[in-house]
């Protein structure tokens, strides 16, 4: 019977899922009498009817006044440091912006990834494996990288001692440079390393770029993650904090809890796991930002903005490229930014503005299809 | 009655280009000439001011139309071209046609097996679109392919004609093979191209043919959009747009006389290019590589594309914001003894807005009594509106006959009087909470007056503020302002779900003192109440000779009023029945944002009686200060001896432990922290110190117990103040911090010259020991000083970044609403959401986002 009203209540959708599920966990807390239960029931039913928004409620304006108010009161050039310099997170303001312009790259890239117990036993274990994710170019790794002008080649000196200390054996070395720089030969003496271009003839400039690029050669680690450092979590598992963010490839570590690492890259997540994900990733960093800065928010206004960017399928942010430059209207994209192009373009193929949003309806003086706006009233007329 | 009903609407706009024929018949006038006036100074027949253009100037009347400078709107003309001018806007079309037609046969340079090919390449989601007609036109995308693949055929499959490159030299130069094109060849290749072709390449013919881009006629806008000013000299001063006409026109005379007088064809071709600059600059003036006509003062001319673009331009300053009559702005100052919803207008500025009301029989004496009083006189009127619709003022002289005539159906425009509804704004406006309804009050004096409790939502005070105010003047638009706008509708924001109107400042001391400590007599209590609008002479009558301050506070609440919840020092607060049984009321009960009180009271009794309860809160609290005497004073900062000592002491052992740890540093004991440098490891140790001995001071004069006095009962109570300020004026203003960091050294090595080079000492590095009474050192100061411009920087730098993400959050979200069944949807009908927030519940109706069952489950088992 107790669990047949609750049913009832969830399979007719008389209330929404998480408010059945409070009086549930109430009921069985303090043990309700069916009786009251019921009671309860109706009560909440009656107040959820009473708050349910009104046809018509221009929700689109009360979420951008919801963000465009509180973010006069946001910082602008904070940091929040993780200690490092370069561990540094954009916040506030500037990150706000950055997510709903949805860049294509944040301005700091970060990735959190938690160690499975298994790994994150000895903090020597965890530095291996952080050791592991950070990415490691040839230039690191090489003691000195020079050019031999007579021969026209590149003498790279392998660093050994920094070599064991990141595990890191001269096969996987010549097989990356292999396959880094297809145009030479890679020879390799006991010292060093040599590399000879494929061509014969080759001028001095074009060394020079062989050499830099050399040195950026990827040899180890998750390409983009630039710097990490192993954090403690509340579970006594280690969470390694990464500058830079690789989410494709840090999926693939074994080391790694795959469910719970974390980027603020949202269109990585985008690509790597759909929009959905990307949904999800919007309305977390924004949180994140909200909370941050003390600001009270409701979290439907997050929502609702992260559905709006990311309702085509793919996010977009919300600029004149984006969500406002593909309203259907031209009135309403003109009044917005670069008019002349909007009317010029609308001209040549004989667009038609249909007046059902707002600026459109506010520039020829017509009530605006929002509110009060929105019911129309037909009459049926009596004929004389 | 005479009811102005709405019988037609703006079903649409279309946009498309005008054909030179169209131009023509559309136009009233040939401009041949370019004089504007005769000697007389009236407009010359076939001039820029043309009067069949339409009129500027009173007493004449349009040629076209009949009308005067009222009716007449202004009529468009058309100049004949000598010759071809592009057309800037369309120059990068032009280019597209040119490049993808044959110049020889005008074809499309592909024959239609590549066209299916091509469409092919767009992948199978077009395809449906691609099968339906060959007129069809394409898309966006498929035109970009297409014109990219046809950039570099050679020969036309056509005909076989040779084809060149053809480039353009910005901003209207068309080069083929690096030979010039001139327009007159542009203009009839264009012209060969079919309607089919054209809608290939994305365009509708029926609305854009591309020769049409190449200009042979030009229409002249009418007078009325670009009128001129008669100066004082009685000198006219013409509009840029009929100054860069006038160039236009004279160019054009210019170039036909050399045409047919057989002049040379350089002298020829040099005016040609100087009309097609004068055009383009009519166009746009300001074009990269073209540079900008210029007035003879040296100010460049505001021409078309100026006029339409940017915040000053006609989108933003005139079409999406209007101006309006009925509207008042003048300086705000305080009254906390009117009510919430009401606003305290000037007796002039009642006297100058109006009311329009419809004379019917029952109201027809007291409208006359207004009429009668006349615009000078309180509660009289300005204007009285026929039947007809004929507005006459009321003057002196024509009082008398209007009051006479005065009878059901017409309209007369009354003063503005108490009760009435207006619109009260203050800008920024930034939410909806920037502009509510209120109730007039006419009051003397030359400023609105408003209560202090609705400063916050308006995020006003009275340093100089100034505020708008506008009077509805329909009926529909006083109801939907009472409904939907009035204070009371507007105390829960739907940002978040809290209150944002509450008691403030003294408002919260006063309750704080008084549900604390204070005892008064019965006489004085009611006396007291009274004088803040409580009438409950049920309560007055149980009143004791002396009344607690409790009892005083619970006078205000109604009989039956229950209600728990925690004060700011997370003591319970207990109300039962209309009595306040335990605890004291502070900021987290009525205050704003998280006033539970106010919150509860609003859910239980509805809006207007919260706003009343609210009202009479706040101005017992004031009246409570005004009974009591409240004052802070410097020596309210004076700490006990002891806990200054330890203060002291607590500072001096930091300073100490810095000095260690910048010993170890330079005796190379100091260990570095993983990640870190040797450098970095010091800095954040030193301000690990530092900032802990500044939490430590503020923690021992938190702990201290310090005498109650009233700086320490506005911190208490919320009202304003916190230990954090408290220690910083009696102990120590702590660590100034510009990024973060404390200040670096700089170039030089150190901060100010007084200290060593590389000194990292707290107090050359910004860390001030001292607290705002004891006075701060110059070195200090100077510091302090830094971080004060580094936080103005930020504000100003901040305002224009957020002003212009609300600009665009708003521009993409605002046609977006909830429809009739629940779904969240723009305004073409897209989904963006199957249910608000996915439980559709309306923040500004919710506790906070949320729906409490835990306060239900309790009423329903309290009983």
């Amino acid at each position: 019977m107790l669990l047949g009203l609750l049913e009832r209540y969830w399979e007719n959708k008389m209330l929404p899922q998480h408010l059945i599920a409070k009086v549930e966990d109430y009921s069985k807390k303090y043990k309700i009498s069916d009786k009251d239960q019921k009671e309860i029931l109706k009560r909440v039913e009656e107040i959820y009817n009473k708050a349910k928004i009104s046809p018509g409620e221009s929700i689109g304006v009360i979420t951008a006044e919801s963000f465009g108010e509180p973010s006069t009161q946001m910082t602008l050039n904070t940091f929040h440091f993780a200690g490092v310099a370069e561990m540094n997170v954009t916040v506030g303001l500037p990150r706000l912006i950055e997510i709903f312009d949805a860049r294509k790259r944040p301005s700091t890239p970060r990735m959190e990834i938690p160690i499975k117990s298994k790994y994150s036993r000895t903090v020597e274990a965890v530095r291996e494996v952080a050791m592991k994710i950070k990415e490691t170019k040839l230039g690191d790794i090489a003691q000195e990288i020079s050019i031999n002008i007579a021969k026209a080649t590149i003498e790279i000196v392998l660093d050994k001692k920094k070599m064991r200390d990141l595990d890191i054996k001269p096969k996987l070395v010549l097989d990356k440079i292999a396959e880094g720089l297809k145009s030479v030969d890679v020879k390799d003496n006991d010292s060093s390393v040599i590399l000879k271009s494929k061509e014969k003839e080759i001028s001095l400039s074009e060394v020079y770029k062989l050499k830099e690029k050399a040195k950026s050669i990827h040899i180890r680690g998750l390409q983009g993650v630039t710097h990490v450092l192993p954090v403690k979590g509340d579970d006594g598992n280690y969470i390694i904090h990464c500058a830079g963010s690789n989410l494709k490839d840090a999926l693939l570590l074994e080391e790694a809890e795959k469910e719970r690492i974390m980027t603020n890259d949202i269109f990585e997540i985008s690509d790597v796991l759909g929009v959905e994900a990307a949904r999800a990733a919007i309305i977390n960093e924004a949180n994140k930002v909200i909370k941050d800065q003390g600001i009270d928010i409701d979290i439907r206004h997050v929502m609702f903005l992260a559905d709006v960017m990311t309702r085509s399928g793919t996010v977009k942010g919300v600029t004149r490229t984006g969500i406002v430059g593909e309203k259907e209207s031209v009135l309403a994209r003109a009044s917005f930014e670069t008019p002349i192009k909007h009317i010029v373009n609308a001209s040549l193929v004989g667009e038609k503005d249909n007046l059902n949003s707002v600026v459109e309806n506010v520039i020829i003086n017509q009530p605006v299809p929002l509110g009060t706006g929105l019911p129309g009233l037909i009459a049926k007329m009596k004929k004389d | 009655m005479v009811e102005n009903y709405v019988y037609k609407k703006v079903d649409s706009v279309v946009f498309g280009m005008m054909s030179p024929e169209l131009v023509k018949k559309m136009a009233c006038a040939k401009v041949v000439t370019p004089e504007l006036y005769d000697k007389e100074g009236y407009p010359v027949d076939g001039g820029l001011m043309d009067i069949r253009l339409g009129v500027i100037d009173p007493g004449l009347r349009c040629k076209t139309c009949g009308g005067n400078l009222r009716d007449c709107m202004g009529h468009f003309g058309y100049l004949e071209l000598a010759r071809p001018i592009i057309h800037l806007k369309y120059a990068d079309v032009i280019l597209n046609f040119l490049r993808c037609s044959c110049r020889e046969c005008g074809k499309l340079l592909t024959d239609k097996k590549v066209k299916i090919a091509v469409e092919e390449d767009e992948g199978a989601e077009h395809h449906a679109e691609e099968e339906a007609g060959e007129d069809e036109v394409s898309t966006k995308k498929q035109v970009k392919s297409i014109t990219s693949s046809l950039r570099n055929v050679k020969k036309c499959p056509h005909c076989g004609a040779k084809q060149f490159q053809v480039k353009l030299e910005r901003p209207t130069t068309f080069l083929e093979d690096d030979k010039r094109l001139n327009p007159i060849d542009i203009r009839t290749r264009l012209e060969r191209i079919s309607d089919s072709d054209i809608a290939f390449l994305g365009l509708d013919p029926s609305f854009a043919r591309p020769e049409w881009m190449v200009l042979i006629i030009l229409p002249v806008p009418p007078v009325t959009i670009r009128p001129s000013i008669t100066l004082e000299t009685g000198e006219r001063s013409e509009d840029d747009l009929t100054h860069k006409l006038g160039d236009i026109v004279r160019i054009n005379q210019r170039l036909f006389e050399n045409i047919n007088a057989g002049a040379p064809e350089i002298i020829i071709e040099d005016l040609w290019d100087l009309l097609q600059y004068h055009i383009t600059t009519y166009f746009d003036n300001e074009v990269s590589q073209v540079p900008p006509a210029r007035h003879r003062s040296g100010q460049a001319l505001r021409t078309l594309t100026e006029r339409i673009k940017s915040k000053e331009g006609r989108f933003r300053h005139n079409l999406a914001g209007k101006r309006v009559n009925y509207a008042a702005r003048t300086v705000i100052s305080p009254d906390s003894k009117m009510e919430l919803n009401e606003v305290g207008v000037p007796i002039e500025v009642a006297m100058e807005l109006t009311v329009p009301e419809r004379v019917v029989e029952w109201n027809l004496k007291r409208l006359k009594k207004f009429v009668e009083n006349g615009p000078k006189k309180y509660v009289g009127s300005n204007y009285v509106v026929r039947p007809d619709g004929k507005k006459k003022k009321i003057t002196d002289e024509t009082q008398e006959q209007l009051l006479e005539e005065l009878q059901p159906g017409y309209i007369v425009e009354r003063h503005l009087m108490d009760g009435d509804i207006v619109i009260f704004n203050r800008q920024p406006t930034l939410h909806r909470m920037s502009i509510m309804a209120h109730r007039v009050r006419v009051l003397p004096g030359k400023s609105f007056r408003l209560n202090p409790a609705i400063c916050n939502p308006y995020n006003a005070d009275f340093d100089g503020d100034e505020m708008n105010l506008h009077v509805p003047q329909t009926e529909e638009a006083r109801a939907e302002a009472e409904i939907l706008m009035e204070v009371q509708t507007q105390i829960i924001t739907p940002k978040s779900g809290l209150n944002v109107i509450g008691c403030s400042d003294d408002a919260i001391t006063g309750n704080y003192l008084l549900t604390k400590n204070i005892k008064m007599s019965k006489e004085d209590a009611v006396q007291m109440l009274h004088s803040v609008g409580v009438l409950n002479i049920e309560r007055f009558d149980k009143f004791k000779k002396t009344v607690d301050g409790k009892e005083i506070f619970s006078a205000i609440l109604p009989d039956g009023f229950d209600f728990s919840g925690y004060s700011k020092s997370k003591e319970p607060i207990v109300i039962k029945n209309g009595y306040l049984i335990e605890g004291v009321i502070d900021k987290s009960t009525i205050g704003q944002d998280k006033g539970d009180l106010i919150r509860a009271l609003y859910a239980k009794y509805g809006s207007s009686v919260g706003l009343d309860l609210l009202g009479k809160i706040f101005r017992l609290g004031i009246a409570v200060l005004l009974k009591h005497g409240f004052t802070t004073s410097i020596a309210d900062t004076d700490l006990p001896q002891e806990v200054s000592d330890k203060c002291k002491e607590t500072i001096y052992n930091s300073e100490r432990r810095v000095a260690q740890l910048i010993e170890q540093y330079s005796s190379g004991e100091l260990e570095a922290l993983p990640g870190l440098t040797l450098e970095a490891t010091l800095e954040a140790k030193i301000m690990e110190v530092l900032n802990r001995c500044r939490q430590r001071v503020g923690e021992i004069i938190a702990e201290s117990n310090l005498e109650e006095n009233s700086t320490l009962v506005m911190a208490l109570s919320g009202a304003k103040g916190s230990y954090l300020n408290l220690s910083m004026i009696a102990a120590c203003v702590g660590q100034q911090a510009l990024r973060g960091k404390r200040i670096e050294l700089g170039y030089r090595g150190r901060t100010l010259s007084i200290f060593t080079k590389g000194e990292l000492s707290p107090r050359a590095k910004g860390f001030i020991k001292r607290g705002y009474k004891e006075g701060l050192t110059p070195e200090e100061y100077f510091m302090h000083a830094m971080t004060g411009r580094d936080s103005l920087m930020d504000t100003a730098l901040r305002t224009p970044k957020s002003g212009y993400l609300y600009r665009r959050l708003a521009s993409a979200l605002q046609d977006i609403r909830v429809e009739y069944d629940n779904t969240v949807r723009d305004a073409n009908q897209n989904i963006v959401q199957f249910i608000y927030g996915e439980d559709g519940l309306d923040v500004s109706k919710t506790e906070g986002g949320k729906i409490n069952v835990a306060r239900i489950i309790r009423e329903v088992l309290g009983e």
